[in-house]
């Protein structure tokens, strides 16, 4: 009944080796290739047959494409739509991977934390390239708001450049804190079933009310998997606009 | 004391920045309910600000619950 056992690595077959280390495909290389599948199949699938009047499957693809390009228009302007395909990867991906993995007995490619920084250092890194490729040394405008009093702006600035280089850890550590905490808590709730249940009759009494928690919480975690995803593109955009127009 | 003993109640006291975090995120909440019902047009615009805001205080509190976590599984 150990909570943090369903995050555990399970080693398929190892492909190859660099030096010593094994490079193997695992239950997490698995359910990322599923990902990849359902939403290639879903995305296709939609627009092979592009009507006027969209059907449902092409309504879904067409409402998650709006609803990304809406988020990163208000956020990064038009001049940021050049990067609506690596905004929209992360979404779809992030999103795919959280709601798989909430189906029982699937495996949250999201609640290892290697997974969540390199997505946010893929962010980071193209922020920093790009906004030292279009704007040069003025990139550091970033760090240095206007308007601010002389004596106070070694102090913001040394904030900013704070701030900024934090970005990555806490972009990444919220996605997989989240999902980490809403399965350990699942599964928990889901012990104490297991646990009443083997009291007898009264246990079984007793045990209805955290089943009921589980399911509310499974409603709870559907809602947080889709805001996670969200907030991960949303915060992506933020990013991206600091690197298209770094003067505040 | 006992190691493991003061491992757990590490945890415990580390849960309470939660607390915290779960004030500030009532607040934002709470406010933003309360624009949108004085000026329920303008709320929608306010959305991405109203996640943008949710999202970086909930990771003060998701940080104090990362440091609960290591200390009863990883430490």
């Amino acid at each position: 009944m150990d909570p943090i056992h369903q995050f555990e690595i399970k080693k398929f077959f190892p492909i190859f080796h660099i030096g010593s280390t094994e490079i193997a495909f695992t239950n997490s290389a698995l359910f990322m290739l599923f990902a990849l599948l359902v939403i290639s199949l879903l995305m296709i699938g939609a627009t092979r047959s592009r009507a006027l009047v969209p059907g449902r499957m092409q309504a879904l693809a067409e409402m998650s494409y709006e609803f990304v390009a809406t988020t990163l228009r208000s956020s990064a302007g038009t001049e940021g739509m050049k990067f609506f395909p690596l905004v929209f990867s992360l979404f779809m991906f992030i999103l795919a991977v959280n709601l798989i993995g909430l189906i029982p007995y699937a495996f949250t490619v999201t609640s290892h934390i290697i997974i969540t920084v390199s997505l946010a250092l893929l962010v980071f890194l193209t922020v920093v390239v790009y906004g030292f490729r279009k704007h040069g040394l003025h990139f550091f405008k970033l760090f240095v708001p206007s308007g601010i009093p002389i004596y106070i702006l070694p102090l913001v600035t040394f904030i900013e450049v704070l701030s900024f280089l934090s970005r990555p850890i806490s972009h990444s550590v919220r996605l997989f804190a989240n999902m980490l905490a809403g399965h350990i808590t699942l599964k928990v709730f889901g012990g104490f079933v297991v646990m009443l249940g083997s009291l007898g009759f009264l246990g079984w009494l007793g045990a209805v009310l955290p089943l009921g928690l589980t399911v509310a919480l499974t409603a709870l975690e559907l809602l947080v998997a889709f805001l996670q995803a969200y907030v991960f593109a949303i915060l992506t955009c933020i990013y991206l606009n600091d690197a298209i127009h770094p003067g505040h | 004391m006992d190691p493991i003993a003061a491992k757990y109640i590490g945890a415990g006291i580390a849960c309470i920045g939660m607390g915290g975090a779960g004030v500030g995120v009532g607040s934002i909440f709470g406010h933003y309910l309360a624009a949108a019902l004085r000026n329920p047009s303008a709320a929608q615009g306010q959305f991405g600000n109203l996640i943008f805001g949710f999202a970086v205080t909930e990771a003060l509190g998701i940080f104090s619950l990362l440091i609960a976590l290591l200390l009863l599984f990883a430490l």
